[in-house]
């Protein structure tokens, strides 16, 4: 469906961010999702990518700049419109953050009892589906707390598109997982997201991983986005950041030390 | 634990404490089963002992209402208590309202004591007829001033005894 | 210069504002809490859930510790009334002490430790792994899913289990008084009703019981919905909200007590 923004599901323009104006955390923020793609958000630990994916699900408004989310401007939002836009959007996060009090059936039909009238039955029916889609159809009565972390990352992922949301947003799909369960939760990212002709945004420092299944990577580094482009644009890149990034090395404008005094001026200081 | 079970138990604790609520308003104290709003009624005492609100008020020992106020009236310097009577227990004109005491030590309540009049008393009548209490101080010491007076004048000492 | 003085009096100050501070806090999420309660009634089962959790599984602690404090009445109050030769006098004062102070005081400490302590952990837990946001994101108020059943259903349980309190320590009382000591059957229960009154004792009796069911589920679940998002965090949050509501049922029933039974006798 096409609407006034065409088949853009998330514009930021110009957005700076900070929890209080003299302290800026992101800056010059230009962001786009479509319809259909899959999206890195790429960086360091603390450059601000996860402040980026709180953005984009309203949970902070940004200084100056305009976030619109499926056509809506969600820095001018109430409460409620706020829940409007959440219905139509899926969120994973880090840990999966399941109900630890709840089977992993009533996970999954957690935000269907809560946003819709269906019969119980439809209701089963729907959970299965997603429960197999996640290929866990056979742990639907067992409890979180007996699930591996992949197994538990791969309900929240069922429980997060419960809804046939529109944009899915991961938040470190991949951090904690072993390999195999590293590329079920990739292929599923991607499955999912073409099944449902949604948009993805993945917030992640998996460089492997997700380039082997994302459409466009912007890379965040010290609040700004300092490099964007397709998985091979990114796998070229020159600017050395990307650089240490995509091929991990130790060193580079990332420092392997913390910023601290000479080595020799602390052992010296010490020694007097 | 299905939800069934969690209703079930939660029906039982319900029950439990509505059973427990019931149990503490009617075996543990009295709910007062009046007749309806009790109607009041003054009387003046030079001495009021120690009695407070809401003692009871008795008419031959069964309970008939409680004292509600307790007050010095400072033009006639006596004490005006007022009494909430349940309407289901008229009383003639000329009853007589006295303090006394439950027992050596007992707590102190207003007995009234019906006259024979025709005429009921009706809400906020006074009682005129009354009786202080017995202060224990005074009654010694006037039965020592006796005894005194008696020893002193060594005859009729008979007639004397309290 | 005058620091020894100046200090600790700066700190004192930074204390009192910052208690104050934290008390519209607590009001202020009242208010919020109060404004999204609808669901907790129309959707029953959620608040019933934790009348279960914190009524039901609350009852035993509650009944065998009424029976316990009402048997200590039973001996005490026995042993004090002797001396006045007026045993008889044991189904009063075992009465009048458990409607009007031990069964409100008592079953609400032993609420908040008991149910308070568990609501402000579950709570907690939730917020440190992620699962309120995790519902905020899927457009349901964690305030009004978690939360508010969990307050009313504190506030339905306790008044209940302070009632049963009352009810297993006259019970203890007896026990001791009538079955064990000897103290007349017959005179223990008609001088107790006798002098124990529906409305002063019984109701004033619940009304503090009702009170301190608002103040500790308020504590509880403020404190769980309000910790730091760690394991420390929320340990942290569990002792506040034993000490909080402690604190709070002592000074509450003192000025419950002062409106409700003074100038009395």
């Amino acid at each position: 469906m096409t609407t006034a923004t065409g088949d853009e599901l998330v514009v930021l323009q110009d957005v700076h961010f900070g929890y209080d104006p003299n302290h800026v955390l992101l800056r010059n923020i230009h962001f786009r999702v479509r319809r259909g793609q899959v999206v890195a958000i790429m960086g360091g630990s603390g450059s601000g990518k996860t402040t980026l994916l709180r953005l984009i699900c309203g949970q902070h408004a940004p200084l100056s700049g305009s976030v619109r989310v499926m056509g809506k401007d969600l820095g001018r939002f109430t409460h409620a419109e706020k829940y409007a836009v959440r219905r139509r959007l899926g969120m994973l996060f880090q840990f999966g953050a399941l109900f630890t009090d709840s089977t992993v059936f009533e996970n999954v039909a957690f935000p269907l009892r809560e946003h819709t009238q269906l019969p119980e039955s439809i209701i089963r029916d729907l959970v299965l589906l997603k429960l197999n889609a996640v290929g866990l159809r056979g742990a639907a009565h067992r409890y979180p707390a007996e699930l591996s972390g992949g197994m538990a990352r791969r309900v929240a992922l069922a429980r997060a598109v419960a809804l046939d949301p529109e944009l899915i947003l991961y938040d470190e799909p991949f951090a904690g997982l072993d390999p195999i369960s590293l590329g079920i939760i990739g292929q599923l990212i991607r499955r999912l997201n073409d099944a449902l002709g949604a948009g993805s945004v993945l917030v992640t420092h998996d460089v492997t991983e997700s380039l082997d299944i994302v459409d466009y990577v912007y890379f965040v580094s010290e609040g700004g986005i300092v490099a964007e482009g397709t998985p091979d644009e990114i796998r070229a890149a020159t600017h050395p950041f990307v650089d240490q990034f995509v091929h991990a090395r130790p060193d580079g404008p990332v420092p392997f030390h913390y910023a601290a005094e000479p080595l020799a001026q602390a052992l010296l200081g010490r020694a007097q | 634990m299905s939800r069934k079970t969690i209703d079930l138990w939660v029906g039982i604790f319900a029950v439990l404490g509505i059973a427990a609520i019931f149990f503490l308003s009617l075996r543990v104290s009295t709910v007062q089963t009046s007749s309806g709003a009790p109607y009041t009624v003054y009387t003046w005492f030079d001495n009021i002992g120690g009695l407070k609100v809401r003692a009871p008020v008795k008419s031959s020992g069964v309970v008939v209402g409680r004292v509600a106020a307790i007050r010095l009236d400072t033009q006639k310097y006596r004490a005006e208590v007022t009494l909430a009577i349940d309407p289901a227990y008229p009383f003639p004109r000329d009853t007589v309202a006295a303090i006394l005491t439950s027992g050596l030590l007992g707590e102190q309540y207003v007995g009234l004591n019906p006259g024979g009049e025709e005429d009921m008393l009706a809400a906020g009548d006074t009682i005129t007829m009354t009786q202080s209490a017995v202060v224990l101080e005074n009654l010694i010491s006037q039965f020592l001033y006796n005894s005194a007076a008696n020893g002193n004048s060594n005859s009729g000492g008979d007639s004397s005894q309290p | 210069m005058m620091d020894w003085l100046v200090t600790p009096l700066r700190h004192i100050g930074a204390r009192i504002i910052n208690a104050i501070w934290r008390l519209g806090f607590i009001l202020r999420f009242f208010a919020a809490l109060l404004l999204v309660s609808g669901q907790s009634f129309t959707r029953l089962h959620l608040t019933l859930r934790e009348i279960w959790f914190t009524g039901v599984l609350s009852l035993s602690i509650i009944m065998v510790s009424g029976l316990f404090i009402g048997m200590v009445l039973g001996l005490q109050g026995y042993e004090i009334l002797q001396r006045f030769g007026s045993g008889d006098a044991l189904g009063i004062m075992v009465a009048l002490s458990l409607a009007r102070e031990l069964g409100p005081v008592v079953a609400g400490l032993l609420f908040a430790s008991r149910a308070g302590s568990a609501v402000t952990a579950e709570i907690g837990l939730m917020k440190a792994t992620e699962q309120l946001q995790a519902m905020d994101m899927m457009a349901v108020n964690p305030l009004a899913r978690v939360a508010a059943p969990r307050f009313w259903g504190g506030v339905i349980s306790m008044p209940l289990l302070a009632a049963i309190f009352s009810t297993a320590g006259v019970f203890g009382g007896w026990l001791i008084g009538v079955v064990v000591i000897g103290v007349d059957h017959g005179s223990f229960w008609s001088q107790m009703q006798a002098s124990v009154d529906f409305r002063i004792d019984i109701v004033n009796g619940f009304i503090k019981s009702v009170v301190f069911a608002l103040a500790v589920s308020l504590i509880a679940v403020f404190e769980g919905y309000d910790c730091h998002p760690t394991a420390e965090g929320v340990s942290r949050a569990i002792t506040r909200t034993v000490v909080q509501s402690a604190l709070t049922i002592l000074a509450l029933d003192f000025v419950l007590t002062s409106f409700m039974f003074r100038g009395l006798s």
